[in-house]
């Protein structure tokens, strides 16, 4: 079952629920004909669509907002801020596109900074799930959750099957190892998975969480692999300030924890648009060059 | 028609308003101008058109009034404080931090609908209230006042034109029409008029009256809505200071924080038995 499937689904098991758009219908284009009036797009206008969405969680609704990932949090930024977080509405909000997802459309269309805005929203919980099989899984959980939440849209076919127990703020550990761990979320999870079964086979055991909830995140999962491995490499599709890299710095300096942490991620500049595989491999971040960027600098701490 | 003793009954509760405004300009002060502009209106709206009192605030069928401008929230407290819905003695922590009476709106106080102080944010959480009151098939009346400087974002003409495409006939906004922006009048600065042109090209079925004027808006508010399938609005034409003559239309008398012998002085103002001296600087703020 797909991401739509399952809305509908929830949905249509209770009347708090309505499903909002800001004319972004690619990945609900099913539901207005179920949903009828509980299906509102408000046209391309996003902080009016967060606005209302605002207004409905006031009346016992939990409004399921969607819009591009840039325009979700960037446009209608303020509008989040202040109208669902400094409210505490349990307004839902399902990016589109977000990071290397937006492929060939360009800097405007790149939400790469959205994880660091979302988590500097007090109360804001924030889910990347891997691929959308991980996304129908924590969908009712996210829903439920009395607190606003960001979801990452990811479309992407599962490589592995996920765990179905889900909760936030709990990673799930997709491989074992002792040697290093790679921390991922979202759609360069599959990347992630391929990139640990290369090192593997370079003699390199490598820990794989799939962290699902950037916020809260799973400091208990983080911790253990920076006590039980020797490298942290966090993998992601956003800007190095503000991300999983800076969630993790803070974990470990919060908690007097020192190791080598290797951040793979963007740093200061967009990406070049292109088709995805091609991003990805003009951006490093194809599973091979994650291998080998991860080898080249564990030859960098062994010989230091 | 509003009965002579009605009339009678709101002026003097309109005259308490004031006072409890005017109290709350020293000591750290208030938006005292807009607070004064928008007094009536809010007082007609609680006592005479909407169904809402600290009593029915969880009854789905009651009405909203959302104050969107935010910062006349001194006209929203002294309208509870005159009705006897928020005790008077709270007053007296504005801006302690104790208590949650401060420059802003927020729902902390029983009856604040919304928090509010970025402009153009509320006429969207409105239209919210209002969707959901007609998915329900509920007859709720939504009102939304907004300052006039407050139509400088853009974010208000995109909520009425999704307020419009919805046909949110419940939804009344309500316009201040002070003439001012903080520091500034607004055909000096970002001329808005024809208002009401605007507003009808944005889908909205207009009226426009005196907002100081008991009689008029009790005969423009009875004829709500003003067109079936559209949202509709009022611009009250009103005056910033309205009471106090020595502050009322004045660009720099926006905020105001006086010391309190002068605030003495603008209450015998009030009363029209004197005029204030005002010697305490004029503040620019923004």
């Amino acid at each position: 079952m797909g991401y739509e499937a399952a809305l509908r689904n929830i949905v249509l098991e209770d009347e708090r629920y309505l499903v909002l758009t800001a004319e972004n219908r690619a990945a609900i284009r099913q539901l207005p004909e179920v949903l009828h009036g509980r299906f509102l797009d408000t046209g391309i206008s996003e902080q009016t669509m967060i606005g209302m969405a605002a207004g409905l969680a006031l009346r016992g609704r939990v409004p399921i907002c969607h819009a591009l990932a840039a325009f979700l949090t960037m446009r209608a930024f303020e509008f989040i801020r202040t109208d669902v977080g400094i409210g505490g509405l349990p307004v839902k909000l399902v990016g589109g596109v977000p990071g290397f997802l937006s492929d060939a459309n360009g800097p405007t269309h790149q939400a790469i900074e959205d994880i660091s805005l979302m988590r500097g929203i007090p109360g804001m919980q924030i889910f990347c799930p891997a691929d959308e099989a991980d996304l129908v899984i924590g969908l009712r959980t996210m829903l439920e959750s009395p607190q606003p939440v960001y979801i990452r849209h990811n479309p992407l076919t599962a490589v592995v099957p996920h765990q179905l127990h889900f909760h936030i703020g709990q990673a799930e550990t997709v491989l074992p190892g002792e040697d290093l761990t790679l921390l991922t979320y979202g759609m360069l999870f599959r990347e992630a998975y391929a990139a640990a079964h290369l090192l593997r086979a370079q003699g390199v055991n490598a820990r794989l969480l799939n962290l699902r909830t950037l916020w809260p995140i799973d400091a208990q999962a983080i911790l253990q692999a920076a006590r039980e491995t020797r490298l942290l490499v966090t993998i992601e599709d956003h800007f190095l300030t503000g991300g999983l890299y800076s969630i993790v710095s803070e974990l470990l300096l919060r908690n007097q924890v020192n190791l080598p942490v290797l951040p793979l991620a963007l740093e200061q500049r967009w990406f070049r648009p292109a088709l995805l595989p091609h991003v990805l491999t003009h951006e490093g971040f194809s599973a091979p060059q994650l291998a080998d960027r991860i080898l080249a600098f564990m030859r960098t701490i062994a010989a230091d | 028609m509003l009965t002579t003793a009605q009339i009678t009954q709101l002026e003097t509760q309109a005259l308490c308003v004031r006072e409890q405004i005017i109290r709350l300009a020293t000591d750290g002060g208030c938006f005292l101008g807009a607070s004064l502009s928008c007094a009536d209106l809010i007082l007609y709206l609680y006592t005479h058109f909407l169904n809402v009192h600290p009593g029915n605030l969880n009854d789905p069928q009651r009405d909203y009034l959302f104050l969107s401008k935010g910062h006349d929230v001194p006209a929203l407290y002294a309208t509870f404080a005159t009705l006897g819905w928020l005790p008077e003695e709270r007053l007296r922590n504005h801006l302690k931090p104790h208590d949650h009476i401060y420059w802003h709106p927020n729902r902390a106080i029983p009856g604040v609908e919304f928090h509010a102080g970025s402009l153009g944010h509320l006429l969207a959480v409105a239209a919210g209230v209002a969707y959901d009151c007609k998915l329900r098939g509920q007859q709720n009346k939504v009102v939304v006042i907004t300052g006039d400087g407050e139509l400088n974002e853009g974010s208000n003409w995109e909520a009425l034109l999704v307020a419009n495409a919805y046909k949110l006939d419940n939804l009344l906004v309500v316009v201040d029409r002070n003439g001012f922006q903080a520091n500034v009048e607004t055909e000096a600065l970002i001329p808005l008029e024809p208002l009401e042109e605007k507003f009808e090209a944005f889908g909205c079925a207009v009226a426009r009256v005196n907002g100081h004027d008991f009689l008029a808006l009790h005969e423009a508010l009875q004829r709500f809505p003003y067109a079936a399938a559209r949202p509709s609005s009022l611009i009250a034409d009103t005056v910033r200071g309205q009471g106090l003559p020595s502050i009322a239309r004045r660009a720099d008398r926006w905020f105001c924080n006086f010391a309190p012998d002068e605030v003495a002085d603008l209450l015998a103002e009030l009363q029209g038995t004197h005029t204030a001296v005002l010697t305490s600087a004029a503040l620019m703020v923004r």
